[in-house]
């Protein structure tokens, strides 16, 4: 599962539905996490105003970005951070391996972070033959397995409790258990020395405080706090987007985020990390480095519409409240963000044309902007991308699935004549009637296949598991006219 | 047309309210008898039905495969058509196509005068349930049917309109009926346009889970206010060869 891309979605996503583990382990997960994350939004009486507030200062700060990043950076370097700037991925891994090399290291501890699978991080490291170990223990679990995070907030949600004792027995060389406190000691036994060796920690950036310079990460573990406080120098991987003009907004973006994403009314630990440590005798690492990452954000902001991307907060409840996520996860996406969110960022961060078939990866029910924190209109994004990349096919831009989708403009092109002009409208379905007869048995079409299937082929895609209602006889319009505007109904009409 | 509009329209007793029906494509060619029942519970609710013939698709498909050009050109008339018809409101059996009434304002961003054009429509246009029960003011139509019944919410009438109770309370004042809540009740069915033929085995693994927990109700009916949910689910029910059958709204509000 690890190498899918999102240009193969569709194989993707049919391998894992045939996957039963994997299945089960989403429905457990998925369903559990959405439950907490109600319970936990309604401890609250004022849910509503406060994702509202939240809204209405992330397109606050997007709008004037550039003035919120260069306070930042100010007030950071104030403290004695070090902020560099990031193009894209290559430059960002680069400022890394710079880092790295300065600091003559082997071995960097990281804690879960986003940003830095956005980047390919670690394969970037260890092309340079440092070592990069996942501290977060799901990605942990992920990184021994050989495996990406499939989900934003819970990386090893594919995974079930006796898929990772089998990992840990093999990997690590304990005696078969899966007890899920041995399994955790034994991770925490070999994080531990991992924590005390490594020169480097790097993390991701929550919240960026413009107003202090200050950086918030969030975590339940304590590796996060180890990560940025044990080794020499912390370097810390930000998208542009994640600053935040006060630190009172804090307050707000904490009762959001932890139960949003876990359910939780606040994570176990919140690291509010400003500069670096002041005196010797105090602890934290003597170097902070900000790394922030441009790579696609700022196309983003310069459409109004595709600007609300940037207010997500990464807490993963849109992955957990989809249906198609909740069937699939997020390794079949083929993207670093999975799911609504993934299917909105991707093609935008990796281009249109190598993800063209994750916007249409939604049913459009909407699930994912009821419980989006941030009121982030997840379809009219999805709606947005779609238009978009039929503009690009029109322009024959968009290379790989073309044959397709010249088929299908042409469908909608004849759609449209038909759907603007009654009469064509009411012959092409006395047409359907007549060459449904082909199919129609017992009044239901069922499943189609062979020769006409391959002839209208979304008519075999939905006949594979559904039924269809073929057209009837009579159209109601037909009804209306002939019973001089008074139908009644007739059973079998 | 705003609220105090609303309310000018139900107290003046010198005319019925004239109510245009938008059929929708699916229910004209596929589901006759939803229409049908629609024009019969909304004449029993005093409303006077005009239907243009003229009229077909609200633009829905083109509009959410991504194909804006299309959509615009089926919205402009259906928005052309309906803005000649002398009645007071347009209601429709079906909450998605009613929501797509409701953004063609976002369509026409670069259009002004269109975009004033398509509010003003989109302001009169009502799914049935909400146009019963927050217009008209009626939660009992006087129907009749016998049977355990659960209500799907389908997705655009829910999360677009917002129509949640509206049809609960219709369905609990039908005679003899019983409304058996399912615990995901507001969960997609997995249908979504052209989502249902792109991606099927995602379409129909989404339609299980709702299938499940439908065939282990007890329920004798599933009632929703959109013939195309209906469609996806009926079409696995029918395929497994269940007992339940599906009906929409206005059907069993026309069951006397």
């Amino acid at each position: 599962m690890n190498h899918l891309t999102a240009e193969t979605f569709d194989s993707n996503a049919r391998a894992a539905l045939n996957d039963s583990q994997l299945r089960g382990a989403l429905r457990h997960a998925t369903s559990l996490f959405g439950k907490r994350r109600l319970a936990a939004a309604r401890s609250l009486n004022n849910w509503e105003d406060l994702r509202s507030e939240a809204r209405r200062i992330k397109d606050e700060t997007l709008l004037h970005l550039d003035k919120y990043l260069t306070e930042f950076t100010a007030n950071a370097e104030n403290a004695g951070a070090r902020i560099h700037w990031a193009r894209d991925a290559a430059e960002a891994n680069n400022l890394v391996k710079k880092i790295a090399r300065q600091n003559a290291a082997r071995l960097v501890v990281k804690s879960k972070s986003m940003t830095t699978e956005e980047i390919h991080l670690n394969a970037a490291l260890e092309a340079e033959g440092i070592e990069a170990l996942e501290t977060d223990l799901g990605e942990y679990i992920v990184q021994l397995a050989g495996e990406t995070p499939s989900h934003i907030i819970a990386p090893a949600i594919h995974k079930t409790r006796h898929q990772i004792a089998k990992l840990f027995t093999e990997k690590l060389a304990i005696p078969p258990t899966d007890d899920i406190a041995t399994l955790t000691i034994t991770a925490r036994r070999v994080l531990r020395q991992k924590f005390a060796a490594a020169e480097i920690g790097v993390s991701g950036v929550n919240f960026g405080v413009a107003e202090t310079g200050t950086i918030l990460i969030l975590e339940n573990e304590g590796n996060i706090r180890l990560t940025t406080s044990l080794p020499r120098t912390h370097i810390a991987v930000m998208g542009i987007e994640k600053v935040i003009p006060r630190f009172a907004d804090l307050e707000m973006f904490l009762k959001l985020l932890p139960r949003s994403g876990t359910g939780q009314h606040l994570t176990s630990y919140q690291s509010l990390i400003t500069g670096t440590k002041r005196s010797p005798d105090q602890e934290g690492p003597e170097e902070l480095h900000i790394i922030l990452l441009d790579n696609g954000r700022s196309r983003m902001l310069a459409h109004p519409t595709t600007r609300q991307s940037l207010a997500c907060i990464r807490c993963g409840a849109c992955l957990n409240a989809c249906p198609v996520y909740q069937q699939i996860g997020g390794h079949a996406y083929g993207s670093v963000y999975p799911g609504p969110i993934g299917a909105v960022i991707t093609p935008q961060l990796i281009g249109l044309s190598k993800a063209a078939k994750l916007p249409y990866a939604s049913s459009l029910c909407g699930a994912c902007r009821e419980v989006c924190p941030v009121k982030i209109d997840i379809p009219e994004l999805l709606l947005h991308l779609r238009a978009e990349i039929t503009r690009n096919a029109e322009g024959g831009e968009n290379k790989p699935d073309i044959a397709p989708r010249r088929a299908e403009q042409l469908a909608f092109k004849i759609w449209a004549a038909i759907m603007t002009r009654p009469r064509w409208y009411e012959f092409s379905a006395s047409l359907a009637r007549l060459l449904q007869r082909l199919v129609v048995r017992g009044n239901r079409i069922g499943k189609v296949g062979g020769f006409i299937g391959a002839m209208a082929p979304p008519l075999a895609a939905w006949t594979g598991a559904r039924d269809l209602r073929p057209v009837e006889k009579k159209s109601f319009r037909q009804q209306w006219r002939e019973s001089g505007r008074s139908p009644t109904v007739r059973e079998g009409a | 047309m705003n609220e105090s509009d609303h309310q000018t329209a139900i107290k003046n007793p010198q005319s019925a309210i004239k109510v245009g029906l938008f059929v929708t494509c699916i229910v004209d060619q596929m589901w006759s008898s939803i229409g049908v029942s629609t024009v019969e519970v909304l004449r029993r609710a005093g409303c006077e039905i005009e239907f243009d013939e003229r009229q077909t698709c609200c633009g829905q498909p083109a509009f959410n495969t991504g194909y804006r050009n299309e959509a615009l050109s089926v919205a402009r008339r259906f928005i052309e058509l309906f803005e000649e018809s002398a009645v007071d409101f347009i209601v429709s059996p079906s909450g998605s196509c009613t929501a797509m009434v409701h953004h063609y304002e976002g369509l026409f961003s670069d259009d002004d005068s269109w975009r004033q054009r398509a509010k003003a429509l989109a302001a009169r246009t009502f799914e049935l349930s909400s146009f019963l029960v927050r217009v008209l003011g009626r939660e009992d139509v006087g129907a009749r049917f016998r049977g355990r019944v659960t209500w799907h919410d389908a997705c655009h009438g829910l999360r677009d309109l917002g129509v949640r109770e509206e049809p609960r309370a219709l369905i609990r004042n039908v005679r003899e009926t019983e409304l058996v809540e399912l615990e995901n009740a507001d969960s997609c069915c997995g249908f979504g346009g052209t989502f249902s033929v792109k991606y099927p085995e995602i379409s129909a693994a989404i339609l299980d889970q709702k299938i499940e927990t439908i065939e282990t109700s007890g329920v004798d009916a599933v009632i929703s206010g959109d013939a195309s949910c209906l469609m996806q689910i009926g079409g696995r029910l029918s395929r497994i060869g269940s007992k339940v059958r599906v009906m929409h709204l206005a059907e069993l509000l026309a069951s006397q």
